[in-house]
């Protein structure tokens, strides 16, 4: 399936859990925040969250800022 | 002299120098420098994981024991973006304090009040702590506390000028009129920027490129925390009032051949 992951096509078999895919990219997901489809999401909900077909989901951690 | 702790939102920080966590030479350089200011609160920006990239994260390099951490909303233009990023920033880091950044200009990073004031109203009525970067007006100020923010705080001068305190009357006004803490967030380039704005009264000072883009950001951090601690005795020991001319500080009468 195709999803919008950061802003950008991304190809992955699916549908599939948030967990899933996080741990796909290799991300420690105590690191980042996950939104799907514009919602933000608890860490508890990654587990039980599922991303399917056209959905979008954006990854974000922390960088040095001001 | 024993100073009071600097208090927002009920949380006490012995520190009123808040530092940033971009543009530095290097991690290990920030965390050096972030040991010799003496800050106890760090800002970091939120921004997508770049994938297929390193592992390393700037949490990595931040004690997060030592270290309050103050996500920023840096680079929205508008209160819904500030809004999605602070949600965000909160599931990040699992604290509900937000520095509060919507731009209005790109040119000059100033801030778009109308939108500001906006965002504030949204996240506090979520329940964050907001502490917006505003401009140094005392209405916009006004209205950002009447909007429920925990600090107001304004900018001596645009983000990353080094310019010093621009306008001291208006931020000796904002800081007269407050309720909450004033924190003087930007423009700050070197130590007596930084000892100016705390002897105008204020509550606190938060800085990024005056330390990271300094030759040597260790020695420029420790600067800036005795120039913080300096500004903030001076205010608190009364200064002298300003006059066009001298008086005497030796006594007048007995001078030898008088």
């Amino acid at each position: 399936m195709t999803i919008l992951l950061n802003g950008e096509s991304f190809q992955t078999d699916g549908p599939l859990s948030v967990s899933r895919l996080l741990d796909g990219l290799d991300i420690d997901p105590r690191r980042v925040a996950v939104e799907h489809n514009r919602t933000v999401l608890k860490k508890a909900a990654y587990g039980i969250t599922v991303v399917r077909e056209g959905d979008e989901v954006e990854v974000v951690n922390f960088v040095g800022g001001g | 002299m024993a100073d009071s702790p600097l208090v927002i939102a009920g949380r006490p920080f012995r520190s009123r120098l808040i530092v940033g966590t971009g543009k530095y030479p290097s991690n290990a350089i920030m965390v050096r420098a972030h040991e010799a200011s003496g800050a106890e609160m760090v800002t970091v920006a939120v921004r997508r994981v770049e994938l297929n990239r390193s592992r390393e994260s700037l949490l990595d390099h931040i004690d997060t024991e030592r270290y309050f951490l103050l996500p920023n909303t840096a680079g929205c233009y508008t209160a819904d973006d500030a809004v999605r990023a602070a949600r965000l920033g909160r599931e990040a880091g699992l604290s509900n304090w937000v520095k509060l950044e919507v731009i209005g200009d790109e040119k000059t990073l100033f801030p778009d009040n109308e939108a500001l004031v906006e965002a504030t109203r949204i996240l506090v009525g979520e329940g964050f702590v907001v502490l917006p970067y505003t401009n140094d007006d005392p209405v916009t100020c006004r209205k950002l506390e009447d909007a429920g923010a925990a600090a107001v705080m304004p900018l001596g001068a645009p983000i990353g000028s080094g310019l010093g305190v621009q306008n001291p009357n208006n931020i000796g006004l904002i800081q007269e009129a407050a309720g909450v803490p004033v924190i003087v967030d930007a423009g700050v380039g070197t130590a007596s920027d930084a000892a100016v704005a705390m002897e105008l009264g204020i509550d606190g000072v938060l800085m990024n490129t005056g330390i990271a883009g300094a030759d040597d950001p260790v020695a420029m951090a420790e600067a800036m925390k005795l120039a913080v601690r300096a500004g903030r005795l001076a205010h608190l020991a009364g200064r002298i009032p300003r006059k066009r001319y001298a008086t005497a500080s030796s006594p007048l009468e007995g001078v030898v051949g008088s």
